[in-house]
């Protein structure tokens, strides 16, 4: 009988654990929804036209369909009047900055994930920048805004201040033209980023391509080819889907950083888009800050419809990188 | 043979026969040239982190030579008032205490609901469950921080407000405190908790659990007594690594933890962690070369120390695991 009871208690501890995973997945469930939903709620008053929704939905005007979504919010410059105000400029500064990052961090991140995966001996120096890389995702990105702070907003004072630069390379007006130091250009941003994503590029593209079974590079071995040419033309393409998805997240991490950028010095009020790559810029992350930090209610708002922007750009990233990783798999030997 | 498989083969032969044109010398000078290319995009992650070091180090040293500053005091002191009163002190103890504080709240947050999550994904989730809590999951884990400070600032401390106010008639938690932070981190580092741990689940062999199971287990036993343990130095690696992630966490601590650096561990009243205070400064347009500057330098180098050390155990733990299982 005792036997019985506790095999009874042991189900019924079985089924209570059960309903605390349940609870626990569903308040997670929870939070997210509550986070998009108070986000839409608070965003939407600057994002959407009142006026245009109620003619399309209640009247049936489909004429007023395009006036739905305020194109200002996102045509116009920052301003001190909520109503005014834009994120044109932190768009087209996330854009470029994020492009900078991703032609500098990719190839370096794939670069040393490929040397570490093919090449690399079983050493000391080897196992040293395996150690490091994966510490180095630990650091907080604030510290890598220090570290570019001193090495490309000022480059640590080898070409005077970062306020009047002391060379530049290029005619004014062409987009290449380029002053040293780059103080808080979108150079030293892209840079600045680069340095927080390569250890999540590197990390990820080396467990693609530890992925890759060995077989594929022993016959590749076996019949002649090089080192070299076995990962460039068997390794690599057949790792390339998921290197791309762990890319693209890399990059929307980049996206919604604002904190290296901050320590860079970077302006919060900017009326002008980049013409070249050491002309000032914001990005959107930083935009939000400086709004939800604001004391106004309807600069909060700005800051939700600013969010609502940035989500919905995250969740394309996301979305392609998802569809690489279903569309492009194929079975691998 | 899979087709890839076939098609590799294919680009190899491909190869070779271009190979045979080419002579072996310049096939090797070519090798050589990339493999030395390769190696020093590797050696950039190295000089990364020297460069790290370096600066960090140089500032700090010029912020402890100053006069006014006392080595013991910065590695002692109990108030850190660098902008306000006549005489600045500068000890760090305050800022370590709410950077503290703030990634207990988030740790308190985040490892239970992440072990269960962790639990519930790996032992007992069906495969359609699993298709709905992944990405939830996943998106958690690509929400920008900046947007987690706004929840904080604007959902979660309301929130927090009102439901004190409902339960003891006075709001308690102030405009700006280290619980919201703290709750708003702990999501954010949910999904590095449940990710890492549910990957250790994953890999303890599967016939471990068979074992257990076949001596009468319930899933319950099979996934606490059984998994969990043998997972644990995994588990502790996710918690460890998450909890670096709280520390150096900046943008949520800096819209919504306040800015008054003092002794505290009540989570309802506002705290600045050093990430907050470097923000302050750097924010701030201070002086490139004053002491204010220079004690942020200072302030991260502890910050990047701490964080380190956490990394450094995590990984090693992780190491471990892999050792074991892997």
């Amino acid at each position: 009988m005792s036997a019985l009871s506790m095999r009874t208690r042991r189900i019924v501890k079985n089924r209570a654990f059960l309903a605390l995973c349940l609870l626990s997945t569903s308040v997670t469930i929870l939070i997210l929804a509550l986070l998009i939903m108070s986000i839409m709620l608070q965003g939407s008053h600057f994002l959407f036209n009142s006026e245009a929704i109620n003619a399309v939905f209640a009247h049936g005007e489909l004429s007023q369909l395009t006036k739905v979504i305020r194109w200002e919010f996102l045509t116009n410059f920052a301003s001190r009047f909520p109503q005014k105000a834009g994120i044109y400029a932190a768009v087209i500064g996330s854009i470029w900055v994020c492009a900078i990052c991703a032609l500098l961090a990719l190839p370096l991140g794939i670069g040393t994930a490929i040397y570490l995966e093919e090449f690399a001996p079983k050493n000391r120096l080897t196992a040293l920048i395996d150690f490091n890389i994966r510490n180095l995702a630990g650091v907080p990105s604030i510290v890598y805004g220090i570290l570019g702070l001193t090495a490309f907003t000022r480059m640590f004072g080898f070409f005077g201040s970062d306020k009047n630069s002391a060379l530049s390379f290029g005619p004014e007006d062409a987009w290449w033209h380029i002053q040293l130091p780059f103080g808080q250009g979108l150079l030293a941003g892209g840079l600045t980023l680069m340095l927080v994503v390569l250890p999540i590029v590197i990390i990820s593209s080396r467990e693609a391509l530890r992925a890759v079974p060995a077989s594929l590079r022993q016959a590749s071995l076996a019949i002649g080819a090089t080192p070299w040419q076995t990962a460039s033309f068997i390794t690599l393409p057949a790792a390339i889907p998921s290197i791309l998805t762990g890319a693209i997240l890399a990059m929307s991490r980049a996206m919604g950083e604002a904190a290296p950028l901050l320590v860079l010095g970077i302006p919060v009020f900017i009326a002008n888009t980049p013409d070249n790559l050491t002309d000032n810029f914001t990005v959107l992350p930083f935009q939000i800050f400086n709004w939800a930090g604001r004391p106004q209610e309807s600069f909060h708002q700005l800051a939700a419809s600013a969010i609502v922007v940035l989500l919905v750009v995250l969740i394309c990233f996301n979305g392609v990188a998802v569809y690489l990783r279903h569309k492009l798999r194929r079975p691998m030997a | 043979m899979s087709a890839l498989s076939v098609k590799a083969a294919s680009n190899a032969v491909a190869l070779t026969r271009r190979g045979v044109t080419r002579s072996n010398r310049t096939r090797d000078g070519w090798e050589f040239m990339i493999r030395g290319l390769l190696g020093c995009t590797a050696l950039i992650s190295i000089a990364i982190t020297a460069g790290i070091i370096m600066i960090l180090l140089r500032e700090t040293i010029a912020f402890i030579q100053l006069p006014e500053i006392h080595l013991t005091d910065f590695l002692f002191g109990t108030t850190w008032s660098p902008l306000l009163g006549a005489e600045k002190h500068f000890g760090i103890w305050p800022l370590v205490c709410g950077t503290f504080l703030v990634s207990m709240v988030a740790a308190a947050t985040a490892i239970p609901l992440g072990l269960i999550t962790a639990v519930y994904l790996s032992e007992y989730a069906t495969v359609s469950k699993r298709a709905l809590l992944k990405p939830v999951i996943e998106i958690l884990a690509g929400v920008p921080t900046v947007v987690y400070g706004f929840f904080a600032l604007l959902v979660i401390t309301p929130a927090l407000q009102s439901a004190c106010n409902f339960l003891f008639g006075a709001p308690i938690f102030s405009g700006y405190n280290a619980g919201a932070a703290g709750i708003a981190v702990g999501i954010m580092i949910l999904p590095i908790v449940a990710s890492l741990s549910e990957d250790a689940m994953q890999s303890v062999p599967r016939s471990l659990r068979e074992g257990a199971y076949a001596l009468g287990s319930t899933k319950f036993d099979v996934s606490v007594k059984v998994v969990t343990p043998a997972a644990l130095s995994g588990v502790m690696a996710s918690c460890f690594l998450a909890i670096t992630r709280a520390i150096g966490e900046t943008m949520v601590v800096a819209l919504a933890a306040g800015g008054l650096a003092h002794m505290t561990l009540n989570p309802a009243d506002q705290v600045q962690t050093m990430t907050a205070y470097m923000v302050q400064i750097f924010l701030g347009d201070a002086p490139a070369f004053g002491v204010e500057n220079l004690s942020s330098y200072a302030v991260a180098m502890v910050l990047f120390l701490l964080t380190l050390m956490l990394s450094i155990i995590g990984n090693i733990l992780l190491n471990r695991f892999r050792e074991v299982y892997e």
